[in-house]
């Protein structure tokens, strides 16, 4: 087995003595889509926050390419892409203007980030928005851009929290078929958080989390097998008690 | 990181901030108005009733509208040191800040450098009044607009550095009336800007030493005496040494969360 994109190991949180993790480990390989499922409140959040370093690791840890994020936080991150369920696009700014800032951060060259914008923006059918301002894109326009800023520095490792809330069923299924492409492409590790079953498939690994806790882990078919039930949804109801 | 990519991040950080301060004319504009009112209608209707007498760095009797110039601009660097937090609180709330919280550069770094663009933006505000109340014949002599540019860019990192370390203290946009109140109007008054101290000391001993130990008095005189060519050095050390300090302070409180 070749070394995991991201190594979460034995991963605990707590909010001044509110549980919010507890004991979480999983491990994510290049190329593999990682659907981290759970119910509001489940934990997606905290454990999003600790990879991307927005919090301290307090228990656990947590690896990128062998690399711990405790000890070199920068040198781990210039292999991730982010995207927040929040929309972090500075609204006032053009698409050109967030990507190319976001390019400047990850220490890109202004000719090397125009480049790269336009490729992205082609690549995500959004070549015409590059002087458009955030606030008159629509919803899936602007996740769009947000997934194109996550890929401009060509990270290996792709994090995704909820980003197809508040989407239609199109611009889901689009955005969904072109991670999917990327996993396959550029043998990209993702780790999509979400809440929504539908958007996973059985080829995909699965995390189930409930109330910190680790309730199910592994390929999506298998973790279907052990629990013996024959859809998401009803894994889902078993494990958590949740209506989905 | 290297030093080409380091200098690719710090411009897109301080371009960033100058395209987020062209977008916001009103905050110019204001910037500007606030200072010139206090100018051209509050030292019109002073000038009277406050006698400046001759003290360094003023060679000659001067008017009341050229002692308060500093102390303006000054006003000038404090509301945009105020401003700069309340854009960093913002993109906390609205989430922007985690873009520049996950990127691959040292906390340290990404805090200097938009310590760096709220400062350069300052100078853009500072000229732009000297410039206005030049028009209205409160000039500086000549070499004044030129020393006028690393004082007030001291002062105006001094004040920026302030601005971190309160972003990184208020949890809530809603907070930040408190700022106005507990901060700035403070530190304004409680100092040399409009009256100096040796006026204050005459009225209340105890409010001298207060403005004595206010940093933003250091501010104003480093800027006051660097207007006639003259070098106050304990101004200037306050300054270093303040802004060090706060700034420390905000890396820490941005490190520890």
């Amino acid at each position: 087995m070749t070394q995991p994109a991201l190594s979460v190991a034995s991963v605990s949180h707590d909010y001044t003595g509110k549980q919010a993790l507890n004991n979480i480990s999983f491990d994510i390989q290049p190329g593999q889509l990682l659907a981290l499922l759970g119910p509001n409140g489940a934990g997606k959040s905290t454990l999003f926050a600790l990879i991307t370093r927005l919090l301290k690791t307090q228990n656990g840890k947590i690896e990128i390419f062998g690399e711990s994020l405790q000890r070199s936080r920068e040198k781990t991150l210039r292999n991730v892409g982010v995207v927040f369920q929040q929309s972090t696009l500075d609204l006032d700014l053009t698409v050109a203007q967030n990507l190319a800032y976001h390019a400047a951060l990850h220490g890109i060259s202004q000719r090397q980030a125009k480049k790269t914008i336009a490729q992205e923006l082609e690549r995500l059918d959004l070549p015409d928005c590059i002087d458009t301002k955030i606030r008159k894109l629509n919803g899936g326009h602007r996740r769009r851009v947000e997934i194109a800023r996550a890929l401009m520095h060509q990270p290996r490792l792709l994090l995704l929290d909820e980003a197809t809330v508040g989407l239609d069923i199109d611009s889901r299924a689009l955005l969904n078929q072109h991670v999917r492409s990327l996993c396959a492409e550029r043998h990209m590790a993702v780790l999509w958080t979400t809440h929504l079953i539908e958007e996973i498939q059985p080829q995909d690994q699965l995390l189930l989390i409930d109330k910190g806790l680790s309730q199910a882990y592994g390929p999506c078919t298998t973790v279907l097998e052990q629990h013996r039930c024959d859809t998401l949804k009803q894994l889902f109801k078993q494990l958590t008690g949740a209506k989905q | 990181m290297n030093l080409s990519q380091a200098g690719y991040a710090f411009n897109g950080i301080v371009k960033r901030e100058f395209w987020r301060f062209l977008q916001q004319r009103s905050r110019f504009i204001s910037a500007l108005v606030r200072p010139l009112l206090w100018l051209l209608v509050f030292a019109a209707g002073f000038r009277a009733a406050l006698g400046i007498a001759i003290a360094p760095p003023y060679e000659t009797y001067i008017t009341y509208e050229v002692y308060i110039l500093p102390g303006l601009v000054g006003i000038i660097l404090l509301f945009n040191g105020m401003q700069s937090s309340l854009s960093m609180v913002y993109d906390r709330e609205m989430g922007s800040m985690k873009v520049l919280l996950t990127s691959p550069l040292p906390r340290p770094f990404l805090l200097i450098s938009k310590l760096v663009a709220s400062a350069l933006i300052s100078m853009l505000q500072v000229y732009a009044f000297v410039a206005i109340a030049a028009c209205f014949k409160i000039t500086l002599p000549l070499e004044g607009y030129i020393w006028l540019l690393p004082s007030a860019f001291l002062a105006a990192l001094l004040l920026s550095a302030l601005g971190l370390l309160l972003s990184s203290l208020i949890k809530q946009l809603e907070n930040f009336a408190g700022v106005m109140n507990f901060v700035v109007f403070p530190m304004f008054f409680l100092s040399s800007a409009l009256y100096p101290l040796w006026r204050m000391r005459e009225s209340s001993e105890l409010l001298y030493f207060v403005c004595l130990a206010n940093p933003f008095t250091h501010a104003v005189e480093l800027i006051r005496f660097s207007l006639y060519g003259a070098a106050n050095y304990l101004a200037l050390s306050v300054t270093l040494v303040t802004t060090a300090v706060i700034l420390g302070a905000a890396i820490v409180a941005y490190e520890s969360r």
